[in-house]
């Protein structure tokens, strides 16, 4: 689904993934787990299309696709969908409203004409209260004195109302209490599917415990230094990064 | 965004403009005592309408055009301009809408302007629009059931000299400033209301007004006058775009509220801005004021801004009734070369007086925009209260917003507040919304409506809805 090959980013001249390289399959969640600096939401934030980052050697494709020549909307309509670590604030812009506009894009993407209201709203209804969040969410501006957990929940639930077929989450348990990560987590593990993958950024093994990945990569100066399964985050748990940095270096 | 890719995209064309032929017994250009007769004249009005004009006219000879406004343009020959041309007639026009600028009619479509009242917008001989002849006939009638006076100015001076004598200049005077001078005595066109003690009017004064009036003046006056317990909703201009032969407008208007009366005024401005390098467009000197004459009335203004290639601007209100309240709704957006010197004078003279300012501005291109607000609260003042919100919206690197407060409180029992920000359209906001699948320009039009949702919801309705659509046809292209 997604193949990274040996990418090469710099931001502001400096370089900070130095030949990273990834599949991901469909069905698969993966962790990208290392120290900070490390260069984990770059990768988040490369395939996304943000501003900022120079690709200057290396390739992503998804789903055989090009993604680089991609715009970011159409990365989105494509289906991958990047849930940020700081979602930012629209003030005025209803959040239902950012709702019905994505979800109508990737409608009008695919040939289909605007979502019914009251189809919308039964989706939506159901959508919150998996994410246990109260309807006067929707009213609200996006993201507008939203608590740092009601920002996360916001994201997940953004992914449950546009089904990505990749979604990425960027550092999506930082800032969370436990009772908020379990809600995040449940949002995610529903989100798991045969026919999608999954992105997860995360610079804490804790997350793991409540959404288990099939694969865990280490990602140090750039590059993914070690990859194993859910073990591997355990050990890191115990052991700290250091150890797989010096094993680099060696 | 690459800032060089931005100033590409924010380059846009006044795609909607169209230029028609104006045919009319237009009087060579110049201004003199005879100029102001041949007006009064040929407007049919009485001896004392031509006194007050020429009056107006000797006190403008000796003033001089305001230079304090943060705006950029050549000096106006005001002999150059030509103050009269008859009323087009409606065999000039075109007789169906097959002959108007299907690109207008595409304007039309993407502002959601109703059917029947395209035709009448884009000139169409009235004759030929059966629906908009029938729709005013209805209108009239109940307006006529109501009490309610809805005429032109024209008619008002020839049919209602008292009422015109009783409040005409006195919430202007005709030496106010410069602009109001010179409108006072050449203006030529323009609105009057006048609602009974205890009538609400029976309906938005804007549907009726948008089809009858939408070949505006140069020199527009109008003067709305709500006696006791009265209320009127009234709505100047047009979402459509319009574009004029006159280089130069100065509108006056002036509103009156007498005891527990509300006027609610709202205007949406989309005068040609000019070309690229700012040519061509409509200067637009307007002086507005409301007198909260009464006590406990209320006036509130709401503009849309968008047009224009130079806008000063500042619709007031004199809050002289005791408890009576002034607010100011303001969006402007400027693109191009664009400039804009807007906001509001907020005056309280009588007790408990409360006013309440927001303001959005919006630059994108190479525009600047200002906004300029006087909250004076006078010393018989006492509790009085104000509230000013005023925000600025970037859109760019090349366009410029100013903010320029000036508060007089003489008064120690008054409250003041004053809130203000200056934001750049956020890359992070647009990639947010991108990233969900939103394409830019859209993206780019959910967050510019989502900062002027507090001015839009003040707007009548119907008219909401074509707000937000022509904020979107203005800002088309300002981002890539």
């Amino acid at each position: 689904m997604l193949e990274v090959k040996d990418l090469h980013v710099t931001v502001e001249g400096k370089e900070i993934l130095k030949g990273l390289s990834l599949t991901v399959k469909a069905g698969e969640v993966h962790a990208i787990m290392g120290p900070n600096g490390a260069g984990k939401s770059t990768l988040s934030a490369v395939i996304a299309g943000k501003e900022g980052y120079e690709v200057t050697s290396g390739t992503i494709t998804f789903e055989g696709q090009d993604v680089l020549e991609m715009e970011i909307e159409e990365r989105a309509l494509a289906g991958m969908l990047l849930g940020f670590q700081y979602p930012v604030e629209i003030p005025g812009v209803k959040n239902i409203y950012l709702l019905k506009a994505a979800l109508n894009a990737q409608r009008a993407a695919n040939g289909q004409a605007d979502i019914p209201a009251p189809e919308f709203m039964k989706l939506i209804k159901s959508k919150i209260a998996e994410m246990k969040m109260d309807a006067s969410f929707l009213q609200r501006a996006v993201n507008e004195g939203f608590s740092g957990g009601e920002k996360k929940r916001n994201e997940i639930l953004q992914m449950l109302v546009l089904q990505p077929k990749l979604a990425m989450l960027d550092e999506i348990d930082s800032g969370l209490d436990i009772d908020a990560m379990r809600i995040v987590a449940d949002g995610v593990n529903s989100l798991r599917a045969a026919d999608r993958g999954i992105l997860l950024v995360t610079h804490y093994q804790r997350l793991l415990d409540y959404i288990i990945p099939d694969h865990v990569h280490v990602l140090v100066d750039g590059r993914i230094a070690k990859s194993g399964d859910k073990e591997l985050a355990k050990e890191l748990e115990s052991r700290g990064y250091d150890w797989v940095v010096e094993e680099t270096a060696a | 965004m690459a800032s060089q890719e931005m100033e590409q995209l924010v380059r846009r064309e006044y795609k909607e403009g169209f230029v028609t032929d104006i045919e009319s017994d237009t009087i060579p250009p110049g201004l003199d005592e005879g100029t102001i007769a041949f007006i009064s004249q040929k407007k049919g009005e009485p001896e004392w309408m031509l006194e007050w004009r020429l009056k107006a006219y000797h006190q403008w000879l000796k003033m001089t055009p305001p230079s304090w406004a943060h705006l950029d343009y050549p000096a106006i020959d005001y002999q150059a301009i030509s103050y009269f041309s008859a009323p087009k007639r409606p065999e000039d026009g075109p007789q169906s809408l097959d002959e108007v600028d299907p690109k207008l009619l595409e304007t039309y479509e993407k502002l959601g302007i109703p059917l029947h009242e395209r035709a009448a917008l884009a000139g169409v001989a009235v004759d030929a629009v059966f629906d908009s002849v029938s729709v005013t006939t209805t209108f009239k009638e109940k307006l006529g059931e109501a009490g309610v006076i809805f005429c032109s100015i024209s008619e008002a001076i020839r049919d209602y000299p008292e009422l015109i004598k009783q409040y005409l200049g006195t919430v202007v005077p005709v030496a106010d400033n410069y602009f109001a001078a010179l409108n006072s005595a050449v203006f030529t066109d323009g609105s009057f209301v006048f609602v009974p003690e205890g009538v609400t009017c029976p309906m938005e004064l804007s549907t009726y007004f948008r089809i009858n009036a939408a070949n505006t003046g140069q020199f527009e006056r109008t003067l709305i006058i709500c006696e006791s317990r009265a209320q009127v909703s009234y709505l100047e201009g047009c979402t459509a775009p319009q574009r004029d032969e006159n280089q130069l407008h100065a509108a006056v208007v002036e509103l009156v509220a007498l005891e527990d009366a509300y006027i609610k005024y709202s205007t949406v401005q989309n005068w040609y801005p000019g070309d690229e390098d700012g040519k061509g467009g409509i200067y637009n000197f307007v002086t507005k004021r409301g007198d909260c004459r009464g006590d406990r009335s209320r006036i509130s203004w709401t503009q849309v801004e968008t047009g224009s290639a130079i806008t000063w601007k500042y619709p007031s209100c004199v809050l002289r009734g005791k408890d009576s309240i002034g607010e100011f709704y303001s969006v402007a957006v400027t693109n191009g070369r664009q400039q804009a010197d807007t906001g509001t004078k907020m005056i309280h003279i009588g007790e408990g007086t409360r006013s309440y300012i927001v303001s959005k501005g919006i630059s994108a291109g190479r525009s600047n925009q200002s906004y300029r607000g006087l909250v004076k609260i006078g010393p018989r003042a006492k509790g009085a209260r104000n509230f000013t919100q005023c925000d600025s919206l970037l859109i760019g690197d090349q366009c410029g917003a100013h903010t320029f407060p000036y508060q007089e409180i003489g008064n120690s029992t008054a409250t003041v507040e004053h809130e203000a920000t200056t934001s750049k359209i956020g890359e992070d906001q647009l990639f947010y919304c991108q990233s969900r699948g939103i394409s830019e320009e859209d993206a780019v039009s959910m967050i510019v409506n989502g900062f002027c949702k507090d001015v839009f919801q003040e707007l009548p309705m119907e008219f909401a809805v074509e707000a937000e659509a022509l904020l979107n046809v203005t800002l088309e292209g300002a981002v890539g």
